[in-house]
């Protein structure tokens, strides 16, 4: 129940705002102002995300759309009315799909090593450390280096004659990568960019949801005669797998806008993306196409396509988490379950005590 | 923290630090054990990893150029780095940038913070028509990749002379879903709707309550939503690369560094380990929070 369900004509005994001309005049205006007050105010109070998202995310979209449909120059501005012609150019055109093609290949080679890694690690972290706190923050210093710092570290260890990593491979007898002309080691190099900035965010994300899972089904699990390995997978996996699709889901969003790493990664390359475009992800393109090669329609073609294949996939992630999820209930037996519920009533009784005790701060 | 304990455990993974006492009072069956020098060699490694990029940056970052050619790499660093940073400084205006990063990034989290534990408030706490479906639009919008707006985005700013002004990198982001999101998932447990009534019932009007009632509540959110935001405005590259060339943010002047006409890394690697020390300072600070900020972020709607 929230306050606004209380009568105004109750609030009026007691007059708001202590100003002077309160006390007789006009009663009716203040008892209106009130009912205004409440009526109205909530929904000033979620007006600015709305307005803003207008502005800077819809108008955007959509306005990206009538941009897509002429034949627009950054310099000279709106050409001819062309229909469809930019996505079908763009749709043909091979260094599109060339973008596409190293935009998802660096994006698995830094999703599932990086998903991995960070499950592991949140299931170290999970365990009682010593120094817990320590260990939890040292996961993330990475995370506090800015995209921009971590390529220009990262272009110096990747470099083809005197990068650390080819100097040590060198060292070894073992012949240097070119990491900045080959497509797939460049790929490889930017992968590891994104891998080393976010895992550790993400096994922080992964270690909430294993904390979440109750003790008591560790303990009984450990009672029963479960390893820690076994555990882990036939309990911590399982309960984690919402979290590990909002993982998966945040990770592709921003995994298909990848820009900095790229965009950084070789100053020397006058091509956005390498001299063959070996690593140009398709925001690259897109920045390319429109503020290099000044097409801004076909561009905003580009936009559009990419925006269409972000949220096909958020689909796509959705309906497999539905899906698994679905399986997932049915596989849990009928004991699990009522175990379980078990631990949650408990849980509730628990928390329910605590809020009688703590009161409001 | 009334929040943690409100909300059945299950589904509130909400900060390190409210569940984790819980677990150590209760007596375990082998799984409260310390664990062995297997965990302990696997962090350190993952911390290893995470650290040496860092050190290796800051000890070529305080060398010559030669240090670079060098098989293995010194282990040590030397003692050029002022020297290297004040190259940095003559080759780009280190300190305007740095100026108008923080201008950025404490205009937007202040905004950010302001209009997101409003909206939150009303979300999580006030009764309005619409408001189960305007939230679902809220959370829905969060998958929209807004930085795909860029074109119309920059064609706008530029119509109206805003290109080459702090004002064009700030206005895009002066609220955001996330914000509102968050705010309301922590809102909507950790005000009891008595104290909301009360405040009504002794005449505060509604934005008084919001004030008197609801920022005090939100204050522990806002400060872990405001620190995100203010990394979030702090790493931002792309946007600002776009409009404000001429009169960069630290993160386009670091990326200029790369871009003079003749490179040295080591004064390259001596900015960015320049750039990155005010966070290293924000995470040795604030690193509790940040890792209880991550943690909570995993809540689900």
């Amino acid at each position: 129940m929230t306050s606004t369900l209380s009568s105004p004509p109750r609030r009026q005994t007691r007059p708001s705002a202590p100003r002077p001309a309160a006390s007789t005049p006009r009663p009716t205006f203040r008892q209106r102002l009130n009912r205004w007050d409440v009526r109205y105010s909530p929904y000033f109070y979620v007006a600015p995300f709305f307005i803003l998202f207008g502005l800077i995310g819809l108008f955007p979209l959509v306005y990206t759309f009538v941009v897509s449909l002429n034949d627009w120059n950054l310099l000279t501005g709106p050409g001819d009315w062309v229909g469809f012609d930019n996505f079908a150019s763009e749709l043909t055109d091979h260094l599109f799909w060339n973008s596409v093609f190293n935009t998802f290949s660096i994006f698995f080679l830094s999703a599932i090593p990086q998903l991995i890694a960070a499950t592991v690690i949140a299931a170290v972290l999970d365990q009682n450390l010593r120094a817990k706190t320590f260990w939890r923050v040292s996961v993330i210093l990475p995370y506090v280096v800015t995209p921009v710092a971590v390529t220009l570290i990262f272009s110096n260890m990747f470099g083809e004659k005197y990068g650390l990593i080819n100097n040590i491979l060198e060292s070894l007898h073992i012949p240097g990568i070119m990491w900045k002309t080959e497509t797939l080691p460049s790929h490889l190099a930017i992968a590891t960019m994104v891998n080393w900035r976010w895992t550790g965010y993400n096994a922080l994300i992964l270690l909430a949801a294993m904390q979440a899972v109750p003790r008591d089904i560790h303990e009984s699990a450990a009672i029963d005669g479960a390893g820690a390995v076994r555990r882990f997978f036939s309990i911590t996996i399982p309960s984690i797998r919402p979290t590990f699709i909002f993982v998966v889901i945040t990770a592709t969003i921003g995994g298909l806008q990848i820009f900095t790493e790229p965009k950084l990664f070789n100053a020397a390359s006058s091509i956005p993306g390498g001299p063959q475009r070996q690593y140009q992800t398709t925001v690259l393109y897109l920045w390319d196409l429109a503020f290099n090669r000044q097409s801004f329609g076909k561009a905003a073609a580009v936009a559009w396509i990419l925006f269409v294949i972000i949220v096909l996939i958020g689909l796509i992630n959705f309906a497999i988490t539905r899906s698994i999820s679905g399986a997932e209930a049915k596989a849990i037996s009928r004991r699990k379950q009522r175990r379980l519920a078990q631990v949650r009533q408990r849980e509730m009784d628990a928390a329910a005590g605590t809020i009688t005790e703590g009161g409001v701060e | 923290m009334t929040a943690q304990t409100l909300t059945p455990p299950a589904k509130t993974p909400a900060g390190a630090a409210p569940s984790a006492p819980k677990r150590h009072r209760r007596g375990g069956w082998g799984i409260e054990r310390r664990p062995g020098w297997f965990s302990y060699t696997l962090v350190a490694v993952f911390f290893i990893a995470g650290a040496y990029p860092l050190y290796w940056s800051f000890i070529m970052g305080s060398r010559d150029n030669t240090a670079l050619t060098q098989t293995w790499p010194p282990l040590l660093p030397g003692g050029q780095f002022w020297k290297n940073v004040a190259e940095v400084f003559d080759t780009v205006d280190f300190w305007k940038a740095l100026g108008n990063s923080i201008i950025v990034a404490v205009v937007i989290s202040a905004s950010v913070i302001f209009f997101s534990t409003l909206a939150g408030y009303a979300f999580a706490k006030l009764r309005f028509r619409g408001r189960e479906g305007l939230m679902v639009f809220v959370i829905a919008t969060l998958a929209v990749p807004t930085q795909l707006g860029i074109i119309p985005m920059f064609m706008v700013m530029k119509q109206f002379g805003w290109t080459g002004t702090l004002g064009a990198v700030i206005i895009p982001t002066l609220v955001t879903a996330f914000g509102v999101f968050f705010m309301r998932q922590y809102l909507v447990d950790v005000i009891p709707d008595e104290l909301i009534e009360a405040a009504r019932i002794d005449g505060a009007s509604m934005f008084r309550t919001f004030w008197h009632v609801g920022v005090p509540a939100a204050r522990p959110a806002m400060g872990i939503l405001g620190l995100f935001t203010f990394m979030t405005a702090w790493t931002d590259y792309l946007w600002p690369l776009l409009v404000v060339p001429q009169n960069p943010t630290l993160q386009v002047a670091l990326s200029q560094l790369q871009s003079a006409r003749y490179v040295d890394y080591s004064i390259v690697l001596a900015g960015a380990i320049l750039a990155t020390l005010p966070l290293l300072v924000v995470l040795v600070l604030a690193g509790k929070q940040l890792v209880s900020g991550i943690m909570a972020g995993a809540v689900k709607g």
